[in-house]
């Protein structure tokens, strides 16, 4: 294949590849998205293997049939409720791909280029790695935190900005003998492996300490950082379709972060720096009250009772698996002419959009999922709310203590309907360690176990 | 421990102290329960509705109160009739009683009680804390009440509640007012909204005014400046001059309205007269008063305790057993209250009372301890009355610690500008062409994708995050084209790294499409 044709080919799958993210704008051309993005992939990979520079194409085709049967069973088997262990270990494999492509290209001899443009290409080298390994390390912690292989709660190590600044400085400076070894064909392979090891301890240390809740901060994150990898990536190789995909993903990425802290009413350098509550004034009012417990039979009766009711999932549900029978009573109330809806909050879950999904797999129907923005004036109107493992999302305190650590972060004012009933498997207090005063509120009723056990209970009540 | 129910003896009186429902959650804390024969009958309950919850039937009235460890009952102990003795003779030594008791009006039953030995705990003597709502029998029945007052007065008023148009003629909606907005009184205003009427609404306590407003009614504002809130949250006896000032704004009232209904109480006090005769001869005809004080003398002049009457074309209604009229309802009510209370009594699950005196809630419900006279219990230090406000300042330090920025606002806006603007001329200041081909082509992708990505539903995140993962698989093409080289290192390192990209490719475009398919109308 001529060169001009392979960059048509790029051409093509860059746009093929816009089309697919601006598919996903709603549910309706998401699929006919997803089938863009294939396509865009397959001619890009096709003409790649056609073009000059492949000659041999033995390694690459068993490495293209091992990875994919890999990738196809692994997302066949994968359950909803580890979607995001799985995003984060995909976004390690890029960076490790990234890390490895750098390498390579490293001690590819075949190039020659000279002056400026050789210190541009071994910058490009040089930030392509640091990036890669970063999004690779970074990626495998989280990982390790979601799937409860590592302790989710944030390592918080002593002066841990200097260690990070630290780290920043050795980078740069391992960055300029790298360049000056290269310059008089010493070894520069070592600044580069030394360079290499410390960003791994960045990327490991950077997410150690985040904790449970900022998890979907640090997923979008870190998908950012894959598709800034894949950018960087591109000017090594002078590829503008891995600058444009790299680019895409990359601000996919960081307009993900944004909103996931925006829904926080958090500072993307405070989640980034870790820990919660650095700069709060003053004490939190405490809550004074107590819990007024709730059976399910009555629960069941409260809902027979009811016409507008609202199901508010958090990680709890995910946790319970419980989505399942939350759809089967869903639809029983439906069925009964009630109008159930579903509040979601943006940072519910571990990753964006966590929560539609579970609700998607149980075969909630996706138009009575609504977002909190959409849902939170209507509160007056709603009979019963049931918040279900969640806590944070839920806390007046946001909105009425400025002193909460969580003051500010838009919430679901699930209080102003006529009845809540929260499920819970303890009165233990959430992510952010903070007491909520919607469970001792007047209209508050609390049930607690399992989420999955009480859900059966209430849609037994709701039969029987 | 054993709990016994006797029928209640009250003449008019319907309800019964448990119902099948809660006596099954008693029963799951340990107690075993007894009821006297056709106890629930007033409040349509049958005696095999209690034998399915578990509870014996006992026939015979001493028995089940010489059976009984704990008695409990709806009204205080009084003279059996039929049987010729008084409760309080009937109870056995050692034995708890929980029921109405009403100590400040009655020394004489506290005294006779004390002098059996036993233990008493009064159901209207349950302290006004947020923790205790759950056992406030004196709230759960003052509710009843207010509700039932809207009926008997629709009953006896001759007319609609509510306004309307017809073909036959205008019908003008009834004028409702409400006099005291304690849990009765509110109760009333939403019945009587609920039918239809203007309510209107008027308290000596300035607090109640935004819940008699949030329950639509008009609140009758006095303007006088005295607090009215005694302790405990419950109304207090007012200064002469403010009397005379609600008394006359009631004198204008009673010339507008059609239906009063008076809920006015000071705990342990008679209650206060508001509506004067005068008052009611200055109703219009067909007008109708209840007068939900009756019991404590009434708030009407005119009020005959337990009758209706008419005076001066007026129908009074003086009933004190309104509760009683809605006896299953309270009943069930009055059960839970009970229930609740015995969840306090016995952490434990076990059965067994632990009357635990250093409980607020329980310390102020027990009237009597073991013969001794605990009444009155020191007042709680949680009440339903707002607390003094302090926390005014707390706003402004708030905005004091607020970190003072080093530079003023107009340079912190430009600052990143500048920075930005100046890292830019000084990559096109060095860079070769080719680069900044390049690097216009990114720029260019970031604007396209910021554009792409906040059109993209917030639903649909994760299948967003698992479709980008692959396309940055992209970098694949990065191996591909290096992995003919001669070198094997590179072969090597280019091999893997296609291996890695593909198994992202395919698991991320696959896990994608199988998220999509699932989201279904």
């Amino acid at each position: 294949m001529s060169h001009s044709l392979v960059t048509m080919s790029y051409i093509v799958a860059a746009i093929l590849f816009i089309l697919s993210l601006s598919g996903l704008s709603n549910q309706e051309s998401a699929r006919k998205g997803n089938y863009y993005g294939m396509l865009g992939m397959a001619i890009a990979i096709v003409a790649t293997t056609f073009s000059a520079s492949v000659s041999v194409y033995g390694v690459l085709i068993a490495a293209i049939t091992i990875g994919g049967l890999i990738g196809a069973k692994a997302a066949l088997k994968v359950e909803m409720t580890q979607m995001p262990e799985l995003v984060a270990i995909m976004h390690s494999l890029v960076g490790l791909a990234a890390v490895l492509v750098g390498y390579a290209n490293f001690m590819d001899s075949t190039i020659s280029i000279t002056g400026v443009e050789k210190t541009i290409h071994e910058v490009e080298i040089y930030i392509g790695i640091l990036i890669g390994a970063v999004t690779f390390s970074g990626s495998v912690i989280a990982f390790g935190k979601l799937s409860e292989k590592i302790n989710g709660k944030p390592l918080l190590l002593p002066g841990r900005h200097w260690f990070n600044l630290t780290l920043l400085v050795a980078v740069i400076g391992l960055g300029a003998m790298f360049l000056q070894q290269t310059e008089v064909g010493g070894e520069a392979i070592i600044p580069l492996a030394i360079m290499t090891g410390i960003a791994i301890i960045f990327g490991i240390h950077m997410v150690m300490a985040i904790g449970g809740a900022d998890m979907p901060v640090v997923i979008s994150m870190l998908n950012s950082y894959s598709g800034w990898a894949a950018a960087a990536t591109g000017f090594m190789l002078s590829n503008d379709l891995l600058i444009v995909t790299g680019a895409l993903v990359g601000s996919s990425g960081a307009i993900l972060s944004y909103i996931m802290c925006r829904a926080m009413n958090r500072h993307f350098l405070s989640v980034i720096a870790g820990g919660f509550g650095t700069s709060s004034g003053g004490e939190a009012a405490a809550i004074e009250g107590e819990v007024q417990p709730i059976e399910a039979e009555e629960v069941a009766k409260l809902l027979q009772d009811s016409k507008n009711i609202m199901i508010i999932p958090g990680y709890g549900m995910a946790v319970a698996q419980a989505q399942h029978t939350v759809n089967e009573i869903t639809k029983l109330l439906r069925d009964k002419g009630k109008k159930v809806r579903f509040g979601i909050h943006p940072v519910a879950g571990r990753m964006p959009g966590h929560m539609n999904v579970l609700l998607a797999e149980a075969k909630v129907p996706y138009d009575i999922v609504y977002e909190m923005d959409e849902i939170n004036d209507d509160f007056g109107n709603v009979d019963v709310s049931i918040v279900i493992g969640a806590n944070d999302i839920v806390n007046p305190s946001a909105l009425n203590d400025p002193n909460s650590p969580i003051a500010g972060m838009p919430v679901i004012e699930c209080w102003k309907g006529e009845t809540t009933i929260v499920l819970k498997r303890s009165m233990a207090s959430g992510y952010a360690g903070i007491g909520n005063p919607l469970f001792v509120l007047d209209n508050t009723r609390m049930l607690f176990g399992d989420a999955n056990a009480t859900m059966q209970a209430v849609l037994k009540a709701l039969k029987g | 421990m054993k709990i016994g129910i006797p029928k209640e003896i009250h003449h008019g009186e319907m309800r019964v102290a448990t119902t099948p429902e809660a006596a099954a959650q008693i029963i799951k804390l340990g107690f075993s329960i007894s009821i006297e024969s056709g106890a629930g009958l007033g409040a349509n309950i049958s005696d095999e509705a209690y034998k399915e919850a578990g509870v014996e039937i006992v026939a015979d009235t001493r028995t089940l109160w010489k059976q009984a460890d704990i008695i409990m009952k709806v009204r205080a102990p009084e003279l059996n009739l039929k049987l010729a003795i008084d409760e309080t003779e009937l109870l056995s030594p050692g034995a708890t009683l929980i029921s109405f008791i009403w100590p400040a009006q009655n020394e004489d039953l506290l005294k006779k009680l004390a002098a059996k030995g036993v233990t008493v705990l009064a159901m209207d003597s349950v302290p006004r804390m947020s923790r205790a709502q759950k056992l406030d029998a004196l709230s759960s029945m003052a509710n009843i009440a207010g509700y039932r007052a809207i009926i008997e007065a629709a009953q006896h008023f001759g007319r609609f509640f509510t306004g309307q148009i017809t073909a036959a003629g205008k019908i003008p909606p009834a004028k409702v007012l409400v006099i005291g907005a304690g849990v009765a009184g509110l109760a009333a205003i939403g019945t009587a909204k609920g039918m239809g009427a203007i309510v209107r609404s008027f308290d000596t306590r300035p607090e109640v005014k935004e819940q008699i407003e949030s329950m639509d009614a008009e609140f009758l504002m006095l303007d006088f400046k005295e607090e009215g809130a005694g302790a405990g949250g419950y109304a207090k006896t007012m200064s002469k001059e403010f009397i005379e000032a609600e008394m006359a704004l009631f004198a204008q009232q009673a010339k507008e309205v059609d239906i009063i209904v008076t809920t006015a109480l000071i705990p342990g006090r008679p209650a206060p007269k508001l509506i004067t005769a005068e008052m009611v001869a200055s109703m219009k005809a067909g007008s109708v008063i209840v007068d939900l004080a009756a019991e404590q003398g009434g708030n009407c002049e005119l009020t005959e305790k337990d009758q209706v009457v008419v005076k001066h074309d007026v129908t009074v209604i003086g009933y004190t057993n309104l509760p009683s009229r809605l006896a299953n309802q309270s009943s069930q009510l009055y059960a839970t209250n009970l229930r609740h209370l015995l969840t306090e009594l016995c952490p434990e699950k076990n059965g067994l009372l632990n009357v635990n005196m250093d409980d607020e809630v329980i310390r102020g419900t027990t009237v009597i301890k073991e013969g001794n006279i605990t009444w009155p219990a020191p007042a709680p230090k949680l009440s339903a009355a707002p607390a003094p406000q302090t926390e005014a300042p707390a706003c402004a330090e708030v905005l004091a610690q607020q970190k003072k920025s080093f530079l003023p606002p107009v340079v912190k806006q430009l600052l990143p500008i500048v920075i930005a603007g100046l890292v830019l001329f000084g990559i096109g200041a060095v860079a070769p062409e080719s680069f900044m081909t390049h690097f216009t082509v990114f720029v260019l992708a970031c604007f396209v994708g910021y554009q792409v990505i906040w059109n993209v539903s917030h639903s649909l995140h994760t299948p967003l995050m698992s479709v980008t993962n692959a396309i940055s698989s992209i970098i694949v093409i990065g191996a591909v084209v290096q992995v003919s080289t001669a070198n094997n290192t590179v072969t090597i390192l280019a091999g893997s790294a296609i291996l890695l990209a593909s198994i992202n490719i395919f698991g991320g475009f696959l896990v994608t499409r199988r998220m999509l398919e699932m989201f279904r109308k």
